[in-house]
């Protein structure tokens, strides 16, 4: 395996930008940003058939050379997010899962109950179960636990933008991960993926961030360039912070020119 | 019969099956990403064509949509 591609339960991935589909004007343009972000899997829902819906997004997919990563998106209850990766397993052929269980409507957060017992009942059912989950440790060993393939905590709420609003549980959930630990809701742009890969994040899941962009293209190209910066960084090795400054110029042989620098 | 076909009510003969409710949604028979639950279960699609439906069904047909 090469040391840049990211590997996710049996599978091998080049690519550590997973693009969420949703919220695109139109087919077109989602192309455009999946290719732009280099992305090898995307993620899809299912709703309601809608038979005036013109062309299906598998088909957009498939052009771009993409896989599917379909999710629970609208799921309130254990039951309805099984049932639903139950429908997505028979309609996109796979069994990987973006887990969602949402607890509130204002909100979209993860409701932990629910979420865990959903998860146990997928991997029981073989399903591979990527977990969108809070940004608590706790939770998130307790959903690797029960034997999830990734962990995906948000950085803020979905939509928000809010970028990670706190880098010090998240932090504290790579730590502690021994699975990979993906970055789900909250970019609003290039720079809060940078930071995510920066802390340690084996990939990052953009959607509205590039989907809801003036130029979703251009975002998508960008969010993929702060994907790599930050890997990089991380990998680099910070330097540590300090409240006071430390020169990168040497002190010694800086030249005087009064009597005082002679020497005696 | 009376079922409900994505929470709308819908009048089929007696006898009919899945496949057939799918086909008047105007599905392609070959179509991809779509999804069939009757009554909560999943009903696989090699099984549409012998799944008979009965008084009340509650069907839910779905399909592949955008979404993070």
């Amino acid at each position: 395996m090469s040391e840049h591609s990211l590997r996710i339960a049996d599978r091998e991935l080049s690519s550590r930008l997973i693009l969420g589909t949703g919220g695109f004007a139109n087919h077109e343009l989602l192309a455009h940003a999946c290719r732009a972000a280099e992305a090898e899997l995307c993620t899809v829902a299912l709703r309601r058939l809608d038979p005036a819906a013109r062309g299906s997004i598998l088909d957009v997919l498939d052009e771009v050379g993409v896989s599917v990563l379909p999710n629970t998106a609208g799921c309130y209850t254990a039951r309805d997010a099984v049932t639903t990766a139950q429908l997505a397993r028979e309609a996109f052929e796979t069994d990987w899962i973006k887990l969602e269980v949402i607890g509130d409507d204002r909100t979209l957060l993860p409701d932990a109950v629910e979420l865990v017992a959903a998860a146990e009942e997928l991997v029981d059912d073989g399903f591979t179960v990527l977990p969108y989950t809070t940004d608590d440790p706790v939770l998130a060993r307790r959903l690797e636990d029960v034997g999830c393939a990734a962990v995906m905590p948000l950085g803020s709420p979905i939509g928000s933008g809010m970028g990670i609003c706190n880098p010090y549980n998240l932090s504290i959930i790579i730590e502690r991960a021994g699975v990979p630990v993906i970055l789900d809701a909250g970019v609003g742009t290039a720079s809060d993926a940078a930071l995510a890969m920066e802390l340690g994040c084996d990939a990052v899941l953009c959607a509205s961030a590039i989907s809801r962009a003036h130029d979703p293209a251009a975002m998508a190209h960008a969010v993929r360039l702060g994907v790599q910066a930050g890997r990089l960084a991380h990998g680099a090795g910070r330097i540590p912070r300090r409240r006071y400054a430390q020169a990168s110029t040497p002190q010694e042989g800086v030249p005087a020119f009064d009597a005082q620098g002679v020497s005696q | 019969m009376n079922v409900t076909v994505n929470g709308e009510p819908r009048e089929i003969g007696d006898g009919a099956t899945v496949a057939s409710v799918v086909e008047m949604l105007d599905v392609a028979p070959g179509a991809r990403g779509v999804a069939v639950a009757v009554d909560g279960e999943v009903v696989s699609r090699g099984r549409w064509a012998q799944t008979e439906l009965s008084e009340g069904s509650m069907l839910e047909v779905v399909a592949a949509i955008g979404g993070g």
